[in-house]
């Protein structure tokens, strides 16, 4: 996996609570074998017409939006099946991060392991987020992961949480398996104990 | 110092733990379906590393399968590829797999097969890539729902990386009315506490009302769990489950039995265990159930009102309202009894086991489907198709109007052509009633199997209570 590096984006806001994986990427997308192509089918019955014409009013299709790289969610993200088709449509489309109040706990696991870093935010420091891109879309965010912050257009930062674990792995780029894989030792042992 | 259901499992199963770190937690079942495995087995061959215990995998097809006929070709090009490629992934790395070409017999939906081929036991940490897993703790094991880059670790490493989720314990005391089951059980409670109560936990069942319910319904129960925001659900394990497990073909025998059998009574959480929360429902006040919204949480009793935006304070709640009955093309205040349908959907791994079977064919017995309702009863697995065709509910089905299918996925996640038409209402036996869940532009009503075959008769929305 690429080291996560801190960057500056403007935010995509998408106020809908719940969204649910389903709505992220349709089943009828999950039959490939691979991971390519998937973010052309992102919140694909939001952002298409049924013969495939985009929607104006959704706010992906607007011009400005492209190449932003933080998506601002409403409350629990990501809830519903486990695909991981989701993370991978979110980064295949280009975001980076996703800040929300809480997300489901399939969905952020599948996401830090995917380099999209999800942001928990309270409630208010939600609020102001959304009031910020309300007020001026073209609002820009740090997003530091080595120091936890998220800083605003007025330079004010917010910190968020994230285990010390995951964190290491992003900025790393460690692989997970490889790293399980290194513990073959330990795995074996296990075995054997438990076989005794 | 005394401990949950869910530390004893987790205790049992860590393989190394370092400060600051999460487990290396040993995986004792790892099942396997088509819609996200590819990824990981191509994962496994780009770092030339072995599946390090088949004996331990079990693949079955079930999300994308045809349910009309097993003779036809699989008309989906896609479908085709990511079926021929678990049979090749299977083949491969060596790991038993329930297909369409191979082991047909046992084929089925894989939290329905796991079960039913005695695969599924007590005090096992069980993962498949799919969130549903959390059927399987019905047995008093740690089940979870785990992405392709958790499948592809646990087919090489057969461990995971997990952080130990907190237990609320969920009681349900009183006993259940007529008419009303296992899954307005689960429906009740995500109407009642919201689809996020269970974030970051494990939800454990207890109390009487769950204690006298069979295993079957524990499943429906513990299925949904993931609809309430919790990763598994569990059960104790009892004479129920011990029962239940017996004889099955993968279940110990002999003096292994016995031993298992002792090691599985130790599981139960000890006097005095500590939850880190509990939620309560009294089973006397449950009624049927029936979700009117987008998500599994906009539940209510089936004689009940659509709740009406305008009288909800919170902001982004009252939008998610007005959203979904938008979609649901409903209006606040309304009745949902008498809602015309348009199709009735009963399988999915929520109720497609034989007694739920059972229970819809009871209430159709001489009588007919409307005319203008399309119904699907898809069994969760072959065997219990063979079952149900050994009980004549097959004929049952035929007779009151309903189509007798295949065993998949079909109409609960519309992959494999079985789908709503836009703008369709379905009352459907599943688990997720979200947008387009069912077919694009289609709407779903979630409800338990006797209230999807009193619907089905009536054409509409109807309470089975009327029917019994
Ligand atoms: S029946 Fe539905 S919920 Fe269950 S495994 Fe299949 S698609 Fe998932």
């Amino acid at each position: 996996m690429e080291k996560y590096t801190t960057f500056d984006s403007r935010i995509v806001p998408l106020a809908n609570e719940n969204v649910d994986t389903d709505q992220i990427i349709p089943a009828r997308f999950l039959k490939g074998t691979d991971k390519a192509g998937l973010g052309d089918n992102l919140f694909s019955d939001w952002r298409y017409d049924a013969d495939g014409t985009p929607r104006p009013e959704f706010i992906l299709n607007r011009a400005e939006m492209k190449g932003r790289q933080i998506l601002l969610a409403g409350d629990n993200f990501g809830c519903g099946s486990s695909r991981e088709h989701a993370p991978w449509a979110l980064t295949g489309y280009g975001f980076r991060a996703v800040i929300s109040t809480s997300f489901a706990d399939i969905f952020r696991n599948n996401s830090l392991k995917n380099g999209l870093l999800p942001i928990i935010v309270d409630r208010d420091t939600h609020q102001q987020l959304f009031s910020l891109t309300a007020e001026d879309p073209d609002t820009a965010l740090t997003v530091d992961l080595s120091r936890q912050t998220l800083t605003l257009p007025d330079g004010r930062k917010v910190t968020f949480p994230i285990d010390s674990f995951s964190k290491a792995c992003l900025l790393n780029g460690v692989d997970e398996i490889g790293y399980v894989l290194g513990m073959e030792n330990e795995i074996a042992e296990f075995e054997a104990r438990r076989a005794a | 110092m005394p401990q949950t259901l869910l530390e004893k499992i987790w205790n049992a199963h860590v393989v190394a733990q370092q400060p600051d770190s999460p487990a290396v937690l040993y995986i004792d079942l790892h099942l396997v379906h088509e819609v996200t495995s590819p990824q990981a087995f191509d994962g496994l061959r780009r770092r030339g590393v072995k599946l390090r215990r088949p004996d331990r995998t079990f693949a079955t097809m079930d999300h994308g399968i045809p349910t009309h006929s097993r003779d036809l070709p699989i008309v989906d090009a896609l479908a085709a590829k990511q079926i021929a490629q678990l049979e090749t992934n299977a083949a491969d790395f060596g790991i038993t797999l329930y297909g369409l070409h191979q082991n047909t017999e046992k084929q089925g939906i894989v939290h329905v097969i796991g079960p039913e081929l005695g695969l599924t036991q007590p005090g096992m940490t069980i993962v498949c890539g799919d969130s549903h897993t959390s059927t399987h703790g019905a047995f008093g094991a740690l089940a979870f729902g785990i992405g392709t880059s958790e499948v592809e670790m646990v087919l090489a490493t057969q461990c995971l990386l997990q952080r130990k989720p907190k237990t609320t314990q969920v009681r349900l005391d009183g006993s259940l009315r007529k008419g009303v089951g296992a899954k307005d059980i689960i429906l009740g409670i995500i109407a009642r506490y919201g689809i996020g109560a269970g974030t970051g936990s494990v939800f454990e069942y207890t109390g009487e009302a769950i204690r006298r319910l069979n295993m079957e319904e524990r499943m429906t129960v513990c299925n949904m769990s993931i609809e309430g925001g919790a990763r598994a659900g569990m059960i104790a394990p009892d004479d129920t489950t011990f029962q239940y497990v017996a004889g099955r073909e993968f279940a110990p025998k002999g003096a292994a039995w016995d031993q298992a059998v002792a090691a599985w009574r130790r599981l139960p959480a000890d006097e005095g265990a500590h939850y880190d929360g509990t939620l309560t429902l009294n089973a006397d006040e449950l009624t049927p159930m029936i979700t009117y919204g987008t998500n599994p949480g906009m539940g209510m009793s089936v004689t009940g009102r659509v709740p009406d935006p305008a009288q909800i304070a919170d902001v982004s709640q009252r939008n998610a309202l007005s959203k979904a009955l938008n979609y649901m093309a409903l209006r606040p205040n309304q009745p949902l009894l008498g809602q015309p349908i348009d199709v009735v959907f009963i399988g999915s791994c929520t109720n497609s086991r034989i007694s739920d079977l059972r229970e819809a064919a009871a209430l159709l017995k001489g009588r007919k489907v409307n005319p203008r309702v399309r119904v699907l009863v898809v069994p969760g697995s072959a065997q219990v198709k063979k079952q149900a065709e050994a009980e004549g509910l097959h004929i049952v089905f035929k007779e009151a109007g309903c189509e007798w299918r295949e065993a998949g996925c079909s109409m609960c996640i519309a992959m494999n052509g079985d789908q709503l038409e836009p703008g369709q209402y379905a009352i459907s036996t599943s688990n997720r009633n979200f947008e387009g869940r069912q077919g694009k532009g289609g709407r779903t009503f979630l409800a338990s199997p006797l209230t999807a075959a009193a619907s089905a008769v009536a054409g509409a929305v109807a309470d089975v209570r009327t029917m019994l």
